[in-house]
């Protein structure tokens, strides 16, 4: 395996999705090439982030306006 | 948060999609209650990473909704409730984007879309949590700020994925996309997404490293940083 290969695989390999004679393909290589291990650490790193940090809340105010607004044209609608 | 308020949703006011939609088409006003708790946090943040600005996310939350009540009756349950809405969300950002469009937008214009080079930059690790080496608020906008820099279409797929769970398969049915598709442009949205964050997490090791006497690491952190672009990576 090359770092393109693995490069092109890399989502797939984070999420947990490729066979496992995939993943032991990427893990030697990764064992000899110190760059893609960066890669793949930082990759993993990022979506992490994301998925603890990612996420806003909606704001209390505009959940408020969001029900005014329904509300009203609940009752245009009766 | 995010998770244990959707856990009390799920024990409290879940009901299934079709049992959902035959109390919202009866006029069912708990149930109007129930479809804006469910989905409207995913409404948001698509919104919000297609909008830029929560002022912005806001109208297209209200639009979203309005459109998803006018239009239930004609909601025929072939694909998810959840789907069918957030597609409405997307489409209402997409027109609204186009209305603030001007002929003079380069600005704008996405760091980051679907074509070209994906070959990694940055080469530099970012030591054990970055999450701790900034405060929330500042690595909020951080993050917001590098999605800013994707196009609409690899920023709509990174949120849905990443940000807020759905499948590949839900994902590919809100945006009209292929699941190969869809694969595709969030590890294009990953691979910049870490490129944009790298410089900053690296910067932020470095002193760390410092303070504890490793300046092997660091002087290597720094010099990675000041290599033009291109002779860092060592792509076989």
């Amino acid at each position: 395996m090359h770092c393109k290969n693995l490069l092109a695989a890399l989502s797939e390999y984070v999420d947990g999705d490729l066979t496992p004679a995939l993943c032991s393909a990427i893990e030697r290589h990764m064992a000899e090439c110190a760059n893609c291990r960066i890669v793949v650490d930082t990759l993993r790193k990022t979506v992490s982030l994301y998925r603890v940090y990612g996420h806003e809340d909606v704001p209390a105010d505009a959940k408020d306006r969001l029900y005014a607004v329904l509300h009203l044209e609940r009752r245009s609608r009766t | 948060m995010r998770l244990s308020s959707k856990e009390l949703l799920t024990n409290t006011l879940h009901r299934s999609d079709s049992e959902l939609t035959a109390a919202l088409k009866a006029g069912d006003q708990e149930a109007f209650t129930e479809l804006v708790e469910r989905f409207s946090p995913t409404v948001y943040n698509l919104a919000l990473r297609l909008m830029g600005f929560p002022q912005a996310a806001e109208d297209v939350l209200q639009e979203t909704f309005l459109s998803a009540f006018r239009a239930i009756d004609r909601f025929e349950g072939r694909s998810q409730l959840g789907t069918w809405l957030y597609r409405i969300a997307y489409n209402a950002a997409l027109m609204q984007l186009r209305k603030r469009e001007l002929p003079t937008s380069s600005i704008d214009a996405p760091m980051v879309n679907e074509e070209g080079d994906e070959t990694p930059r940055q080469l530099v690790d970012w030591g054990p949590r970055p999450d701790q080496l900034a405060l929330a608020g500042e690595l909020r906008a951080l993050l917001h700020a590098a999605v800013a820099t994707l196009s609409k279409t690899l920023q709509a797929v990174f949120v849905l994925r990443d940000i807020e769970g759905l499948s590949t398969a839900e994902t590919a049915d809100v945006l009209g996309l292929t699941e190969t598709n869809v694969k595709v442009r969030l590890h294009r949205a990953r691979l910049a997404l870490r490129e944009q964050l790298t410089p900053y997490f690296a910067a932020a090791v470095a002193p760390a490293q410092a303070r504890s006497g490793d300046l092997a690491s660091q002087q290597e952190a720094v010099r990675a940083l000041q290599e033009p672009v291109g002779r860092v990576v060592g792509i076989r």
